[in-house]
């Protein structure tokens, strides 16, 4: 396999309009003739099915939720970083760039990083057009507020709803089009192969999960819009439903997995409650803008009420070990040193595991009502989930699995190890390196959907015969979506005795314990024993009631569930070979005196991108250099 | 640690559309009061499973309260009887041990029960693909902040944007109307200088389809601001009809003509 990442040359601030135009271009009559299939409605998926059809391809978008706006991305809270610089602070497309790299801890693709920068400008004049309510100032002007990893004000925000207004807005652009005949939409369908003919995608196949239809699709391009699979750790902020599936079959077919350790844990989210807990929910990392992180001093105290902790007593341990950045220091670090003053016994709530975010000083300083302007939707969630009020008592977090920067490995073009399959957003791998900084899944999924995929896409298809498109009924379609209907029915032969969720939680508990927030040898290699373990149980033990051929939801998550069962597997590989912390990946074995990560630029400066070489063979671990031509690599520092 | 609840749950079971339905009862044992209302059911659902029965199938995805993908109707209220809280939301210390709780899918002709508790609201989409948007192809803009827009305005825009569609006021309304669902919209965009161009079109387009969908009409009952889960406000109702009977007033069918060329 080899890792074309297809920069182009010159310097980095001409890289990308240089791109535009050496891509060749389809002719604007030409485009009806070629039909792209997206898969996922989020901001990278809606955004590009509308904008292709914008341009006149033919469209067919695929989701498994029952409409294209709820995808995941309607979940992010807090913003959208944008270069824009409209309060003079010192931002910039380079300073934007730089936060990014850096935040990542120089393991992305500097040109990727610098192109997404430079578009940054370009979705918040998007979003705007559309009317996405942005947050504004009595003046009438756009108002931003500051996030981690940053010292600037860059996010554009709509309340605690930043996500649900973007994805409104695409959601949309994308019903506009499905209107005017230019998209077909299939939401509750899930994609379960791509169709791969002579190396090249042609096509996937879905099941209706209405009528358990397995249907074939074919397309002269497909583009994965999957998101990430932050639920391979049970607990997530992710929606239930989201997967890896999309992504984990397009790898066993061909498409390689970069970076799978890269798994981010979002150091604010509402603590498990019980054994029950289904799913985690996140608290904005916005609040940490006026709220205060702190735990007791003393191990004594954890069991007192916070109000009877005097101000003394207390450890505000990011302003204490990151002076300059305080409360907003980067996600990856933040979510360590909770981590950290929990396990020295100075955690709180009922299981210990939990710290303070607390907003007594700003409700002082600003008043209740500006506290409720910015917040107060999310106060009322934390109210509802915990039957706590937060402008009375501190909110109790925890970090939790949030994001993945890991996904399919692409080139600049966004394009996979498979010629003719994209893949967009938080499913690829290419622009937050080993951590992401917030308000960037957002900016980067649009990115990816609006300004990107529209242009690289056209440079791929212009190499395409109009018209010579695979059909529907040709042998190797038919063969691949046999092995669907297979699988389905390998499932259901089984009848054992215990549920999904069962198989899911308990692979949950491993990778939580030995993947999650520090990982070192002797845990990945005692992950990589129980993983395979309950990956056999799971085929031998496991029960779905009913047919695949009405609504199944226990099929549906049972084909979810085997999927992130090999994917933990390749995910604890990939952290055991990569002996350096690096961002969000953190390896015990691998820190500073005072606990910081460690990188190694000498042997890891690279993206480790892991080729499938069948069942029962050990995958293959394939590196593409990272060279860092604008910035320097340098540690980084938050202190 | 509070006590832990005993319940009986009696649930709308309803193979698919063409089948018809019928209420069986579940108990739900030893339910902790800090769990949230579908996780009681996932507990429900893995016994079930474990029985090799068929678990209640219901609808659900970001359990965060903002996808809107949650949809049942709990003791005869959407969303259960915590104001402004989806189902997903609601947690188990809204409940009295030894309670009865009677689960339906949302009723209204528009939306068919798809099984058990799930039900189909595409007509949803199809509403805002006949007008709610502005229509502004990718790249077309102008910079962002060339339009100033009155922080006021802009408030109520978003007040009326956090609609999640979740149609729990289709389903809290005896006529089982859309109308605060596709007010929302019509609002939102209406209250932007961007939403101007297209504003009497897209109330009429928005409006013929909702009809289109068989969804009644509006005879002010007020029960869809009760149920809505977002704070959605009736007055877009009334905003929406002053839009629209403006927008019939003032129809022109369009000029259809060839250009030079």
């Amino acid at each position: 396999m080899e890792l074309k990442s297809q920069i182009p040359d010159g310097p980095i601030e001409k890289k990308w309009d240089k791109h535009k135009f050496d891509l060749k271009l389809v002719n604007p009559a030409n485009k009806r003739k070629y039909k792209v299939i997206v898969v996922g409605s989020g901001l990278a998926g809606g955004a590009a099915a509308a904008s292709l059809a914008e341009l006149g391809y033919e469209v067919e978008c695929y989701c498994y939720q029952d409409s294209p706006r709820r995808a995941h991305s309607i979940a992010a809270q807090g913003g959208i970083n944008g270069a824009k610089n409209y309060h003079g602070d010192g931002d910039s497309v380079r300073r934007l760039f730089y936060d990014t790299v850096k935040g990542g801890d120089f393991r992305a693709r500097e040109a990727n990083v610098h192109r997404l920068a430079e578009v940054s400008n370009n979705i918040i004049d998007q979003c705007v057009g559309q009317g996405v309510p942005f947050a504004r100032e009595y003046g009438g002007l756009l108002d931003n507020r500051s996030f981690g990893g940053a010292q600037v004000s860059r996010t554009f925000y709509a309340r605690g709803q930043t996500g649900q207004q973007l994805l409104l807005g695409a959601y949309q652009a994308l019903e506009r089009q499905i209107g005017l005949g230019a998209v077909k939409m299939f939401s509750r369908h899930e994609m379960l192969e791509v169709i791969v003919v002579d190396g090249v995608a042609k096509g996937i196949v879905t099941r209706n999960m209405v009528t358990g239809k397995i249907e074939s699709h074919v397309a002269d391009a497909v583009c994965l819009a999957t998101g990430g699979y932050g639920n391979v750790f049970y607990l997530s902020t992710n929606a239930k439903g989201c997967n890896g599936t999309a992504i984990w079959r397009a790898y066993k077919k061909g498409a390689a997995f970069a970076n799978p350790c890269f798994t981010q844990i979002h150091p604010t989210c509402i603590p498990v409650t019980g054994d029950h807990q289904s799913k985690l929910t996140l608290m904005s990392e916005s609040l940490r803008n006026d709220g205060r992180i702190w735990v007791p001093k003393r191990k004594e105290d954890c069991g007192k009420p916070a109000s009877q902790i005097p101000e003394d007593d207390r450890d505000y341990y990011l302003e204490r070990k990151y002076p300059s950045f305080g409360n907003l220091a980067p996600r990856d670090i933040s979510s360590r040193a909770a981590k950290q003053a929990c396990d020295e016994g100075r955690g709180i709530g009922a299981t210990g595991r939990g710290v303070y975010l607390d907003f007594d000083d700003s409700i002082k300083r600003l008043g209740q009502p500006k506290i409720e302007e910015r917040y107060g939707n999310l106060f009322e969630m934390y109210e509802r989930i915990t039957d706590e009020n937060p402008y009375k008592t501190p909110m109790r977090i925890y970090p939790a699995s949030h994001y993945t920067m890991g996904g399919l490995w692409v080139d600049y073009n966004l394009q996979s190890t498979i010629p003719g399959l994209f893949v967009l957003g938080e499913a690829n791998f290419s622009d937050h390196g080993a951590n992401r900084l917030g308000a960037s899944a957002l900016m980067q999924g649009l990115a990816d959907g609006y300004f990107v995929i529209p242009y690289t896409i056209g440079g791929y298809l212009a190499g395409i015969k109009p018209g010579s498109r695979i059909k529907v009924d040709d042998p190797a379609v038919k063969a691949t979506e046999q092995t669907v209907s297979d699988q389905i029915s390998r499932l259901f032969a089984i009848k054992g005795k215990q549920t999904p969720d069962h198989f899911h939680r308990e692979l949950g508990k491993v990778m939580w314990e030995y993947s999650g927030m520090g990982r070192n040898e002797a845990g990945l290699k005692k992950a990589l024993e129980l993983i395979p373990q309950i990956r056999e149980e799971f085929w031998n033990n496991l029960c779905i009631p009913g047919t695949g051929e009405e609504v199944n939801q226990s099929l549906e998550m049972a084909g979810r569930v085997a999927d992130f069962l090999e994917l933990g597997e390749l995910l604890c590989l990939d952290a055991l070979n990569r002996r350096e912390s690096c961002g969000a990946h953190f390896r015990e074995e691998w820190q500073t005196g005072e606990g910081e990560a460690m990188r190694d630029d000498e042997s890891f400066c690279h993206v480790a991108a892991w080729e499938y070489k069948g069942e029962g063979s050990a995958p293959v671990r394939h590196t593409e250099q990272l060279a860092f031509e604008s910035l320097h690599l340098a540690t980084r520092n938050y202190k | 640690m509070s006590k832990h609840l005993n319940l009986t749950l009696h649930v709308w079971r309803q193979k698919n559309t063409s089948c018809d339905g019928k209420f069986v009862e579940y108990p739900a044992e030893n339910v902790s009061p800090d769990m949230s209302f579908l996780e009681m059911l996932d507990v429900v659902n893995e016994g079930l499973i474990r029985k090799g029965e068929d678990p209640i199938t219901f609808d659900h995805d970001c359990r965060e309260g903002i996808c809107g993908t949650c949809s049942m109707v709990i003791n005869g209220r959407p969303h259960g009887p915590k104001e402004r809280t989806t189902t997903c939301q609601l947690h188990m210390r809204s409940f009295q041990d030894g309670e009865s709780i009677t689960l339906e899918p949302w009723r209204a002709e528009a939306f068919p029960v798809l099984r058990d508790l799930m039900v189909d609201r595409t007509a949803f989409d199809r509403i805002i693909a006949a007008g709610g948007f502005i229509s502004v192809p990718t790249g077309s803009p102008q910079d962002a902040n060339a339009l100033p827009i009155p922080k006021e305005n802009a408030e109520l825009a978003m007040d009326a944007a956090a609609c999640i569609g979740c149609g729990a006021c289709v389903a809290a309304c005896p006529n089982a109307s859309a109308m605060l669902f596709v007010s929302a919209k019509i609002n939102h965009l209406g209250q932007l200088p961007q939403g101007q161009p297209e504003r009497y079109s897209r109330v009429r387009d928005m409006i013929a389809q909702m009809d289109a969908e068989e969804f009644g009409t509006c005879t002010n009952h007020g029960e869809c601001e009760i149920a809505c889960p977002k704070g959605i406000k009736m007055e877009n109702i009334a905003r929406m009809n002053r839009d629209f009977l403006k927008a019939s007033l003032t129809y022109r069918p369009a000029v259809v003509g060839g250009g030079a060329g």
